[in-house]
């Protein structure tokens, strides 16, 4: 069962008390009904699904109840950082690395990571 | 009753303490602290169980968790039957009743062992070549058949009378095994003050020390020291100690699955005791101390009873002073097995010879062997055990070919060396790298914060295991906040053993081109020959070959088999063990049973169950329940004498006629709230609401952004900012979640609050032509004229004196009122309405009626009629589309092509030709029903009812075009014939809705 860092609580707390919302990042037009059937082919349909990282949404379903964004390693499991719904996709140089016990969900700003700014009303994706 | 094979004076065990129990019904005699395994052999008892395959007979190979051969079945009575027991872990209790599997009519002639002699037949990947046609035959023949000769215990037939619990725990230091390294890293972490598990399999703690007559620490015997150094820990605050306990799984980021065995060690268990503990433990820093597993010898039947690993024969000696045979033979390719020769023969047990594989072993346990006058054979091999149901001599060669001398032994002692357990390891995701040098696979790259010591880690004195286990313990403890320790007490070791070295694959004579039965898999009974057949036959890769001869495949998982069949396939391509790779190893470590997973979580604790304000008082109105989601609801109320239609076409009539009450609690209640919640609704929903008045209601829809209907409810419009939300029942929590979603993430912006009410409100609907001057006695501040509270609109006020919500709405097409209360009072609100509704002939009930009557209207509901591809416009209410809308969930997926095509299926009424014939939800619909099979299916019916109303049946269906096929008629095929329908409106009764206000 995984750790995760809800960015919300500033907790680690279990698997058990979160749901995954799927891929991170993926913009609702504001002008939706006018986006061409492509447009929203890659908007509802298409996902990367990558190996490696990948960026997602949580809920702290049974905490807070609040969405938030992790970047996790697909292959390892491994959340190199979680961060709060509207921020930018942050910058993860530094956090990919194969080292041991990099496990933990280490706040951003133990993480070399741009403090993001506050932006409440920024839809998801917009970075 | 005399125990023949157990020597005085030997052993840890109290002579006194006898127990008695019984195998295949046969009474025999141990002492308390024996497993069941060490008490048999003090009996003489080798044979114990027929192999899987072949039925071969097999004896003990082991004393501890790897044993893949001793499998029994522990009965303590009908119900309580547990299958594979290890008769290497199973302690001895009085009055245990332990039986062989796997064999019949009995353990020494069984029928099956022609499976031996015609084991040609039975070769690796037997079952994917011969079985093969006719594919019939498969299902009907083959598969039974294989399944009855096949496998090994039988599974109880009577449910498990037995609990189990479950326990979360916390450490910073997680120790997982009990030996001397184990100890000595919980001894260092306690020290520091942090909190500490320490976790082992045993009963009594010590890991190899149990056995190892040579190993001194701080002055004591090694074992001694063990059970010291454990009271020690035992008296710690903060060091929690789990004996008879598995670390079975190693979870991402150090969360460990360990199953505690509570009371199969106990003769009479209370029943305040679980049978099994199961322990969830998220740890700051695990130390792996798992220890290592000896292999036997690849030889010519190596799996006759008797034949056994040397560590096993000194377990059983040193710990429970039983003496495996009279006569024994050793068959050893390192030192390990001369140390079980020397104490045998201490104890004055005879040691035939020593056959060792090696030309010219030295050291100071071959010299003693020598002095001690014990036969060696070196540069020589066991080619060949004989004996059928105990071995009975030992054919030995030299290693390289030449004359062949039988001696007879009546035990045979085998060591090929030692595989350190690296399973757990393995586990957390680490990467095990090759050391050439001692030609194993060790701890390599680590990926999570765990630490290997001990004889797991390649770590083979006990002086250095000992230091190793210390010092990992300390600094895990310190890493993890531990406070500083000045001249801890760390253990030293002042006598030791160790071992490296051995041999891995097969021995001389089991070589390439030979046939024989030399076992690398005990329980799946996979040989050499079987191993180097996978590689003939073109599997490359291990993965496959351990697929095809199922090596490593059993419950063992491998313990003692993984590394000979690498070795064997790897020598088989021609390539080192390295390039060919490991399999991977997986949990359970060992098996677990179903009820420490299961646990709790059965019968009524399986899932909750949710009843409603007025189940009670239902229950004692005789209604029958089912199942919604979690929810138990009234289905119907069957008078005396009444079955379920009876009922329902009672109760329906009842409606329509006077008035029914209708417990409508367990819909979905959001509240929607703030200054953006009627442009919330605008988003959400796919109807128009800046609009709706205060004091109004609407039927709304949800859709996903595909354009397919995701819920409807009736939402009421209390004040400018306030919106009182319903949903499905099924729909309530994902409907709450999605809304919670859009609102976070994609209207962020937007000013509004949600909150679920499910449960605070409880609803009672009151439905029919006399619903009115039913509720009106106990109404007040609320005008209840049409005028004033028309069709579709709420107002808050007090019914009873407590306060309501009180909606007109109508889910049946007869004047109704839904009168919200806070639960609480939700039963004696509906008490009271059901007092004044009987003075007007009105009647409870359920859903099933409440199904019916909507679909007379043709309402629809989600998830029956629709599936999650149906849009509004195929169930006919493209009219609560807000037009004018720009923007909605679901706007733009309404205009993909496909969702605008035509050939859609949409919702009709189906009328059947025969009035009385009611269709079966989920047939399917066609236009011809002579063409030829598979049939072109253009629909199919999704609710049906028969409508004592209309007086005949009624169905709705979606059906291609259908909202264009008014009228025709088309066809239902059933397996007793065709029944022929006629497409209609989707509404049933009172077409132009004027009972609304009747």
């Amino acid at each position: 069962m995984l750790l995760i860092r809800c960015p919300y609580c500033e907790e680690e707390r279990p698997e058990l008390e979160f749901r995954n919302a799927g891929e991170a990042h993926v913009a609702r037009s504001t002008d939706m009904a006018a986006i061409s059937d492509d447009d929203f082919e890659k908007f509802f349909f298409i996902r990367s699904n990558p190996k490696g990282i990948i960026f997602e949404r949580w809920r702290h379903i049974h905490g807070c109840a609040r969405f938030f964004n992790a970047a996790r390693d697909t292959v390892t499991d491994k959340f190199l950082v979680t961060y709060k719904a509207g921020e930018p996709k942050p910058d993860l140089e530094g956090l990919v690395s194969n080292e041991p016990a990099a496990y933990a969900n280490r706040p951003p700003d133990q993480l070399n990571v741009k403090k993001p700014r506050r932006a409440p009303a920024k839809k998801k994706g917009e970075a | 009753m005399a125990e023949p094979f157990r020597i005085s004076g030997a052993g840890r065990l109290t002579p006194a303490k006898t127990a008695r129990f019984t195998f295949d019904g046969k009474p025999f005699s141990g002492i308390e602290g024996d497993t069941l395994a060490s008490a048999l052999l003090a009996n003489g008892v080798h044979l114990v169980g027929r192999s899987f395959k072949y039925h071969r007979p097999r004896g003990f190979l082991s004393a501890g968790a790897e044993e893949p051969n001793a499998l029994v079945s522990i009965e303590r009575d009908a119900a309580r039957k547990t299958p594979n027991v290890r008769a290497t872990v199973q302690e001895l209790y009085d009055g245990l009743a332990a039986h062989s599997q796997n064999r019949w009519p009995s353990l020494s002639f069984d029928v099956g062992a022609v499976n031996d002699l015609a084991s040609p037949f039975f070769s690796a990947g037997f079952y994917y070549k011969t079985f093969m046609w006719p594919k019939a035959a498969w299902k009907n023949l083959y598969e039974p058949k294989i399944r009855a000769a096949a496998g090994l215990g039988v599974a109880p037939d009577q449910p498990d009378p037995d609990h189990y619990s479950s326990r979360f725990a916390h450490c910073e230091v997680l120790v997982l095994g009990g030996g001397a390294s184990g100890i000595a890293a919980a001894l260092a972490a306690a020290e520091t003050g942090v909190r500490v598990i320490l976790a082992d399999e045993q009963s009594e703690l010590g890991g190899a020390l149990r056995f190892e007559s040579g190993s001194r620490v701080d002055g004591q015997d090694g074992f001694a020291w063990a059970q010291g150094a454990v009271a020690k820990l035992a008296a710690m605050d903060n060091v929690r100690l789990l004996p008879r306990t598995t670390a079975f799984g190693y979870y991402a980021q150090n969360f460990v699955g360990l199953t505690e065995r509570v009371t199969d060690h106990l003769a009479a268990p209370g029943h305040d005791l679980p049978r099994e503990r199961l322990w969830q433990i998220r740890a700051k820093k695990v130390v792996i101390a798992t220890g290592a597993i000896e292999r036997q010898m690849v030889f010519a039947d190596n799996d006759r009873p008797g034949v056994m690993l040397a560590s096993a024969a000194r377990a059983y000696l040193n710990h429970y002073g039983v003496a495996v045979g009279r006569q024994v033979g050793v068959y050893t390719a390192n030192d390990s097995a001369y140390a079980a020769a020397i104490d045998l023969k201490k104890a004055g047990v005879n040691i035939a010879a020593i056959v060792d594989l090696r030309d010219n072993p030295s050291g100071p346990l071959i010299d003693e062997a020598r002095t001690l006058g014990i036969e060696l054979n070196l540069g020589r091999a066991v080619v060949k055990a004989r004996g059928n149901l105990r071995v009975s001599a030992m054919v030995v060669q030299p290693k390289n070919g030449g004359a062949e001398r039988t001696i007879p032994v009546d035990a045979l002692l085998m060591s090929s060396g030692w595989t350190p357990s690296v399973h757990l390891f393995s586990q957390s995701r680490g990467k095990v790298a090759f050391d050439d040098a001692t030609r194993r696979f060790l701890p390599g790259a680590y990926a999570q914060d765990c630490v290997s010591v001990g004889a797991c880690n390649g770590t083979d004195s006990l002086e250095a295991s000992l230091d190793e286990g210390y010092a990992a313990g300390a600094k895990a403890a310190k890493e993890a906040g531990g406070k500083a320790v000045r001249g801890g007490a760390k253990p030293k070791a002042d006598a030791g053993e160790g071992w490296t070295g051995g041999m891995l694959g097969s021995a001389p004579g089991a070589g390439a081109g030979t046939t024989v039965k030399a076992f690398v898999d005990f329980q799946n009974d996979v040989t050499a020959k079987d191993i180097r057949q996978a590689v003939h036959e073109g599997m490359r890769s291990i993965e496959h070959v351990k697929r095809f001869t199922t090596n490593g495949m059993a419950t063992d998982q491998g313990k003692t088999s993984n590394m000979h069949g690498l070795a064997i396939a790897a020598e088989t391509l021609g390539k080192e063990i390295p390039e060919v790779g490991l399999t991977t190893f997986r949990a359970p470590y060992t098996p677990v049973t179903f009820g420490s997973i299961v646990n709790h979580a059965r019968g009524p604790l399986f899932d909750p169950t949710r009843r409603t304000a007025t189940h009670d008082w239902a229950e004692r109105q005789g209604a029958v329940f089912e199942d919604v989601g979690q929810w138990k609801r009234a289905w119907y109320f069957p008078r005396a004498g009444e079955d379920m239609h009876a009922a329902v076409n009672r109760e329906c009539v009842t409606v329509r006629k006077a008035a029914g009450l209708f417990d409508a609690s367990t819909l979905g209640k959001i509240e929607v709230v703030g200054p953006d919640a009627a442009k919330f609704m605008e988003l959400l929903y796919t109807n128009p609401w800046e609009k709706l008045g205060v004091g109004r209601c609407r039927y709304g829809v949800m859709l996903r952004e595909d354009g397919f209907i995701y819920d409807d409810g009736v939402v009421g419009r209390l004040a400018a900012d306030r919106f009182h939300v319903t949903t499905t029942t099924g729909g309530a929590a994902r409907v709450m979640n999605m809304m919670e979603d859009y609102l976070q993430t994609e209207f962020p912006g937007l000013n509004v609050w949600l909150t679920s009410t499910s449960e605070q409100w409880a609803v009672i609907a009151v439905q029919g032509p006399k619903s009115r001057d039913i509720i009106a006695p106990f109404v007040e501040g609320i005008d209840l004229a049409d005028e004033a509270l028309p069709h579709m609109s709420v107002r808050e006020g007090k019914i009873c004196g407590v306060p309501t919500r009180l909606f007109r709405m109508s889910f049946s097409g007869e004047r109704g009122f839904e009168v919200n209360v806070p639960a609480d009072y939700g039963l004696a609100v509906w008490e009271a309405l059901w007092a004044e509704g009987q003075k007007h002939g009105a009647c409870a009930y359920g859903t099933e009626t409440m199904h019916v009557l909507r679909a007379e209207k043709g309402y629809i509901i989600v998830g029956q009629d629709t599936d999650g591809t149906v849009t509004p416009a195929d169930a006919g209410l493209d009219w609560a589309i807000g037009k004018k809308k720009t923007d909605f969930v679901g706007i733009r997926g309404l205009s993909r092509p496909d969702l605008v095509a035509p050939g859609r299926k949409q919702l009709v009424g189906l009328k059947t030709k025969d009035p009385k014939t009611v269709l079966e939800e989920g047939a399917q619909v066609v236009a011809n029903p002579n063409q030829p099979i598979p049939m072109k299916m253009i629909g199919h019916v999704t609710s049906s009812y028969w409508s004592e109303n209309c007086g005949r049946s009624i169905a709705l269906a979606l059906v291609v075009d259908g909202h264009s096929r008014m009228g025709e008629t088309l066809f239902v095929p059933m397996p007793s014939g065709v029944i022929e329908v006629e497409i209609c409106s989707a509404v049933f009764f009172d077409e132009k809705g004027g009972r609304l206000n009747g």
